[in-house]
């Protein structure tokens, strides 16, 4: 027997209680695994943002397109280094419910605008080859099993060609990696002329514009100048820092952030009460055993380090049960989803936060009756005279 | 020359009760000597356990000294009396006080966490406290599953494990009949005629207290010795 032992023993004195504050504490950590996970994949576009990158889009709303000629002229604005653009292609593979996140680009400028996009190079000189050729991001390539050279059609349930087909058959030429960044690749680019030259109606539009401005602190001048050119037009823009763009692109299913932070905190708040109060009860019942353990000659050094040390271990394994399931939940989740969340799952950083707050809600609710335990006077505890 | 464990000199204890301040003995002076086994009797609130406490070390005098083998133990810091009880003194009480999520082997292990022994000298200690008491085969058991008198002979092997120097028994046969408190105390007179440990036992029962060499009655904070056996 060690002090391990009598922690345990002490924890599970009576289990169903026990077990119900495991419950708990385990719903917490499922829901704060479960809604973090999600959050990071939602905003896994921030974090492959660069400082010094700008996105321009209509002034209405992102999903207005603008004219193809803005692009060109973009190039001409002091300041902007090198300038791309991207339009949503909305497409599936075979099936509506497999979804596809494609988009139709001009490839030699964006790989240079994203230059953490890399592919062996002689996949990258066949894609500027031939109009039909995309590039797969290596998750997406996985999902459906694509290789270099295979070809499917994609299509869009957006766009229609002249000829009324909405599918435009491509093949596979490049499969993109982001090295040494856990972010998904889980997109398509095709090339805007190929994808523009059929397309039945809105021809010679594009979605936005990425560009470049080499130092951040030239971005407001730069963004100033491009919206300016484009005032008074019937296509304003707006131009904002790529984070800010993908920050707005994710707010359109809400804020998240909140969301996560009122959700997790209205849980925990009310577990840490229930687990704090029951803690107080637990250790209230033991009075008479703990003036024993002082009473033997354990100091009331070693008395608070037991209860805290209990209401920690009751917290660890609450919150890794809790996230325990939260990665069975997000397993199942991702496979309904049909790898439209790539990248689902409890990452690296969820754990570290999860245990983190693990070890702070089990000393939190673990320190006042440790404190009444170290104060606990024996002659008092052993109720005599 | 007396060998003397205990040297109580000029001891006071008060209690205050709102403004009152409460005197259960005042100038009290006595010796216990290593090897005896003395019985305090008294009525209810006459201090029997109270100075129990005191030789134990876990309560403060109001005044007054307490020596044990030497050492001056009223005036010691909370964390070095915790220390000290746990190498000098076993405690039994009336009711057991028993941790009911262990094992009477682990019950019996209990102080000797508190030592740097290694594992198996624990059990071998803990093995030869409960064979003392004639529990052995009982090791395993917890204590709702033992009855008033194994659950106080386990009490006792915990007392014993860590070879003190004095037992402190507050009311040992307090919750038991007649034939189990018997047995205890004639354990308990066993472990002082054969072991040598010094015991002061605390309780309202006059058989009980025929087991003890010395018989001391406390009454309004004084000493009246009524008996010695042999």
């Amino acid at each position: 027997m060690n002090d391990l032992t009598l922690i345990r023993k002490s924890l599970f004195r009576k289990k169903t209680r026990a077990i119900l504050l495991i419950l708990s504490i385990m719903t917490a950590f499922l829901i704060f695994g479960a809604l973090a996970s999600i959050d990071r994949v939602l905003n896994s576009s921030e974090e492959l943002s660069r400082a010094d990158r700008l996105v321009t889009v209509n002034k209405i709303n992102f999903t207005q397109t603008m004219p193809y000629a803005y692009w060109g002229r973009v190039g001409a604005v002091e300041g902007v280094q090198a300038v791309t653009h991207a339009s949503w292609f909305g497409g599936y593979y075979q099936d509506v419910r497999n979804f596809v996140q494609a988009f139709a680009v001009d490839v030699d400028t964006y790989l240079e605008v994203y230059p953490e996009l890399v592919m062996p190079a002689d996949q990258r000189a066949a894609l500027s080859e031939r109009r039909d050729c995309v590039a797969v991001g290596a998750d997406l390539a996985e999902q459906y099993g694509w290789a270099v050279g295979d070809r499917f059609p994609l299509s869009s349930n957006i766009w229609r060609q002249a000829d009324g087909s909405s599918a435009w058959d491509v093949e596979v030429c490049a499969i993109m990696t982001i090295p040494d960044q856990e972010l998904p690749t889980n997109y398509l680019l095709m090339q805007y002329d190929y994808y523009n030259e059929a397309l039945a109606f809105n021809r010679d539009q594009i979605g936005w514009m990425i560009l470049l401005t080499g130092d951040p602190a030239n971005n407001d001048a730069v963004s100033e100048r491009i919206d300016t050119l484009f005032a008074n037009s019937p296509a304003e823009t707006e131009t904002t820092t790529e984070a800010a763009f993908s920050q707005a692109f994710v707010e359109q299913l809400g804020n998240i952030g909140l969301i996560l932070s009122l959700v997790v905190g209205a849980a925990f708040a009310t577990i840490l009460m229930i687990v704090g109060t029951t803690m107080v009860m637990a250790i209230n019942e033991r009075t008479k055993e703990v003036g024993v353990m002082k009473t033997l000659g354990f100091s009331s050094t070693r008395i608070f380090t037991h209860v805290l040390s209990e209401s920690v271990l009751l917290s660890l394994v609450g919150g890794l049960l809790g996230l325990g399931a939260a990665v069975l939940l997000l397993g199942g989740i991702a496979e309904v989803a049909g790898g439209q969340l790539p990248g689902l799952g409890v990452g690296r950083e969820t754990w570290i936060q999860a245990l983190g707050l693990m070890l702070a809600f089990g000393l939190l609710t673990g320190f006042v009756p440790a404190v009444n335990a170290m104060r606990l006077k024996i002659v008092e505890a052993l109720g005599k005279d | 020359m007396t060998d003397v464990l205990y040297e109580l000199t000029d001891l006071s204890k008060k209690y205050t009760r709102g403004k009152e301040s409460v005197a259960i003995f005042e100038d009290l002076t006595m010796t216990i000597n290593r090897g005896d086994f003395i019985a305090i009797m008294g009525p209810s609130g006459s201090g029997k356990t109270t100075l129990l406490n005191l030789l134990g070390g876990i309560d403060k005098p109001s005044g007054g000294q307490v020596v044990c083998n030497g050492l001056r133990i009223d005036n010691l810091s909370q964390a070095k009396l915790a220390k000290w009880r746990s190498s000098h003194v076993g405690f039994i009480f009336q009711f057991y006080n028993l941790m009911p999520t262990l094992t009477a082997a682990q019950n019996v292990e209990l102080p000797l966490l508190l030592t740097k022994l290694s594992g198996k000298e624990r059990k071998r200690r803990v093995q030869t406290a409960l064979e003392v008491v004639k529990l052995a085969e009982r090791a395993k058991h917890r204590p709702r599953q033992l009855s008033g008198g194994q659950q106080q002979r386990v009490a006792i092997a915990r007392a014993l494990v860590a070879d003190p120097d004095v037992l402190l028994c507050d009311e040992p046969t307090g919750d038991l009949d007649r034939a189990t408190a018997d047995e205890i105390l004639e354990t308990l007179q066993l472990l002082n005629s054969e072991l040598g440990k010094t015991i002061v036992m605390v309780t309202h029962d006059p058989a009980a207290a025929k087991y003890a060499r010395r018989e001391l009655h406390l009454d309004k904070g004084r000493f009246v010795e009524t008996g010695a056996m042999a």
